[in-house]
């Protein structure tokens, strides 16, 4: 898929240090990190497709495939863990049929566990399509998706 | 403008905002706030004010910490006392509003505290409310009680007043003010941040940086989020101070991604301090010249640490590089660098306007000021505190967090997140501070403050902490790459029932390997979390290894899971949800039974159960 990267080029100097914030603006904008849009980073920055690789696969936010509809993310903190966190990622893996990291084969979910979100007042907490639900339980995170459909 | 101009303006927003003769209402909109349906009672407020005739001013403020409460409202009106509620629903609003502005009924039974003046048919004032008896706050001097996207409300509380000293002073002796202070670096290592500035300032060239790490990402910990959300300029004026003592003219926050709206917050309050010229090309009209940009992390945690900071920054892989040279000399691009955390920041306009002398009363000796700490976990009141160092364990716990829930008794305070360790029970007469805290295998850390009762095994929480730092450990030296995931399989291996009796031994071991080996903080903590509950807990381990028990109920494979036929109501959702096929029994006949046979302990029987039959043994 060539995706037209102009638009979000123009706002760079095309500086090395600019390298992770594009990133971030074609995945906002693509939803991931197409190979192509990599090859095309990479010749924006002048630099090697595989230095613009290592740091797409170096850091947790980048996607490499396409993602779901809606994004799950459900939280592994401390105070989620000891509070049943890994219930509520139990709950949901069963409720949407796929394990965290992966994207469902419609298109309309990705689950992915993430380490912290800093809501750890209101643990266990889940966040879906970036709202923020605390104070979970197995079932209630069941009721959260289900809302969805 | 001049400042003092500056601070008239921001005088008179101030009233307004405080003005008693119109009805006012906070709703507090941080993360936390958020999270537990701030929103929903917002958007209920908006709506019923105006139906029931309220001119109300509605202003969202951000985080007092009282995490366990939110979502938290604030009310006041014209003879009327300031008076927090909590826990509400957006179904409570219209009943509140009518009883409280119509009939001047305070609904003690919904309400918190009174946050001004005495307490009021029973409810305390806020600084008397069990949550907040004990704490001293200076760095959330602001949180949860101004708009926090409001500039003015800033300044009118004594902000930007520190700079503009600052800006009167050399840089020199700005440095020397710090320095009495005492304060210490609230980032984890606690490295005094006067002679820090003070390299930096030394170190030859002409152009030189101030970075905030604002990278936070230690689990348990949520500080620094709550201070960029709900007082961003508290950050913004520490780093101007910073980099006026320094002699830098760039400063960068690195923040992290997972925190979109201390993003947002941070964004607006850059573009105000611009736009009232107490920063930019010429603060102050001081002739210093300080601009602030903006670096969303991108989801590591090796990134908090200082020189994996930089190069992802220099947009590289975010790997930690040996030191000396250290980022004072070399940091970013090569120029001298100076890195202070978010809170550490925070402090910094506080001991410039009031004073090294009023910072260095509180706190110990050779630990002075506060600690903010993130409550969480088995504890009552979850939420974000302030606390002078030196108070012991036991005050925080069982004073200002009310305890463990359900009458459970307490097993360990975790702090430092994965670079820290778990204290036990019979420490928390412990003071807090740096030093005690190192002593116990611990370490103070950025403030994630993580309660565990009973029902928590030590084993499972060594073996979670490691997975996290195995799959965090950027992979660049052998020690912190192949300790932790040998340290992960060995901890699996007892937590399922296959521990060997050699193994604590071999633990302690590799531990120490990884901890003498590794090139950053992140491989040199990472095995404290073991150490310390093989230190404290270790007949856990034992209990493990050799009974292959989980006394706390937690390791799967060393449970057995059973239906209690007493509170049995015989609905079959069990057996629904059974993905092995291996309950009996029949709806509204008998008892349910597992057959243990077939279990293979997946716990989803345990999560569906609507009465809590199924127990763990
Ligand atoms: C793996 C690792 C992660 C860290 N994460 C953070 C962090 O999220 N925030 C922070 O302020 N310091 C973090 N630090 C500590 C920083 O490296 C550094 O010591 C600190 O930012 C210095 O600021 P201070 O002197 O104001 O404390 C981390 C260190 C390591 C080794």
């Amino acid at each position: 898929m060539e995706e037209n990267l102009d638009g979000i080029f123009s706002q760079y100097a095309g500086e090395r240090g600019e390298l992770i914030p594009i990133l971030q603006d074609v995945q906002r904008a693509v939803g991931y990190v197409p190979g192509a849009a990599m090859t095309q980073t990479a010749r924006f920055l002048r630099i090697p497709e595989s230095a613009v690789y290592g740091v797409v696969t170096f850091y947790a936010q980048f996607h490499l495939t396409r993602q779901g509809e809606h994004g799950v993310k459900v939280c592994q903190g401390t105070a989620c863990h000891v509070r049943g966190g890994r219930r509520i990622l139990r709950a949901v893996e069963k409720k949407l049929g796929i394990r965290s990291g992966e994207t469902s084969e419609d298109y309309r979910f990705s689950l992915e566990r993430v380490a912290c979100f800093g809501s750890c007042a209101l643990a266990p907490v889940m966040v879906v399509d970036g709202k923020v639900h605390g104070r979970m339980t197995p079932q209630k995170a069941v009721r959260v998706l289900e809302a969805l459909e | 403008m001049r400042f003092e101009q500056i601070q008239q303006k921001a005088a008179s927003a101030w009233s307004e905002f405080t003005d008693p003769g119109r009805p006012r209402i906070l709703v507090g909109t941080g993360t936390c706030g958020r999270a537990a349906g701030a929103g929903e009672v917002l958007q209920a407020i908006r709506s019923h004010a105006p139906q029931a005739g309220l001119e109300a001013r509605v202003y969202e403020v951000g985080c007092l910490g009282l995490c366990y409460a939110e979502p938290l409202v604030e009310l006041s009106g014209p003879g009327l006392p300031r008076v927090l509620y909590g826990g509400l629903a957006p179904e409570d609003v219209p009943g509140l509003l009518r009883d409280y502005y119509e009939h001047g009924d305070l609904r003690p039974d919904l309400a918190l505290a009174v946050m001004e003046g005495d307490s009021l048919e029973g409810i305390p004032t806020f600084k008397d409310h069990p949550m907040m008896a004990g704490q001293v706050r200076i760095v959330l001097r602001n949180c949860g009680l101004i708009d926090p996207g409001n500039i003015d409300h800033y300044i009118a509380r004594g902000g930007y007043a520190g700079l503009a000293r600052a800006l009167a002073m050399a840089p020199q002796q700005v440095i020397e003010e710090v320095k009495r202070s005492g304060l210490r670096g609230r980032g984890g290592a606690g490295f005094p941040t006067g002679r820090k500035w003070e390299f930096c300032r030394n170190s030859p060239g002409d152009r030189k940086y101030l970075i905030c790490n604002a990278d936070e990402g230690d689990p348990g910990a949520f500080m620094d989020r709550a201070v960029l959300e709900s007082d961003p300029h508290s950050v913004i004026e520490g780093m101007a101070i910073a980099a006026y003592a320094i002699g830098a003219g760039e400063g960068y926050v690195y923040v992290r991604a997972e925190y979109p709206l201390a993003v947002q917050r941070l964004q607006e309050a850059v573009r105000k301090a611009n736009e009232y010229g107490l920063t930019g090309d010429d603060a102050l009209g001081s002739g210093f010249r300080f601009h602030v940009r903006l670096k969303q992390g991108a989801g590591a945690f090796v990134c908090g640490e200082e020189t994996a900071l930089l190069a992802s920054l220099e947009g590289k892989r975010g790997m930690p590089r040996p030191r000396p040279p250290f980022p004072a000399q070399k940091g970013l691009y090569g120029r001298p660098t100076n890195i202070n955390n978010v809170e550490t920041l925070a402090n910094v306009p506080v001991i410039l306007s009031r004073g090294s002398g009023w910072f260095a009363a509180h706190g110990t000796e050779a630990s002075r000021g506060t600690k903010t700490f993130a409550l969480a976990g088995k504890i009552v009141r979850t939420g974000l505190i302030e606390v002078p160092l030196g108070i012991s364990l036991q005050k925080i716990v069982f004073g200002i967090g009310g305890g463990i829930p359900e009458e459970k008794r307490i097993k360990a305070v975790q702090t430092g997140g994965p670079s820290g360790g778990c204290i036990p029970a019979e420490l928390l007469r412990m003071p807090v501070d740096y030093e005690r805290l190192t002593e116990a295998g611990s370490i103070m850390g950025s403030g994630g403050m993580v309660v565990m009762d009973e029902d928590t095994c030590m084993v499972d929480i060594a073996r979670y902490f490691v997975e996290f730092t195995q799959s965090e450990s950027c992979g660049k030296c052998a020690p912190c790459r192949l300790g932790t995931k040998h340290m992960f399989g060995i901890l699996t291996r007892i937590s399922s029932g296959e521990g060997r009796p050699q193994d604590i031994e071999l633990l302690e071991e590799i531990a120490e390997a990884v901890k003498l080996g590794s090139l950053c903080g992140l491989g040199q903590t990472a095995p404290n979390p073991v150490l310390t509950t093989i230190r404290y807990f270790r007949e856990e381990y034992e209990t493990h290894i050799h009974d292959k028990k989980c006394l706390s109920g937690v390791c799967k494979q060393l449970v057995t899971f059973q239906v209690n036929e007493q509170k049995c109501k015989m609905c079959n959702v069990c057996k629904e949800n059974c993905p092995a096929n291996t309950i009996e029994g029949e709806r509204k006949k008998t008892p349910y039974k597992i057959v243990q046979s077939g279990c293979t302990k997946c716990g989803i029987c345990f999560d569906a159960c609507p009465f809590g039959a199924i127990e763990v043994v």
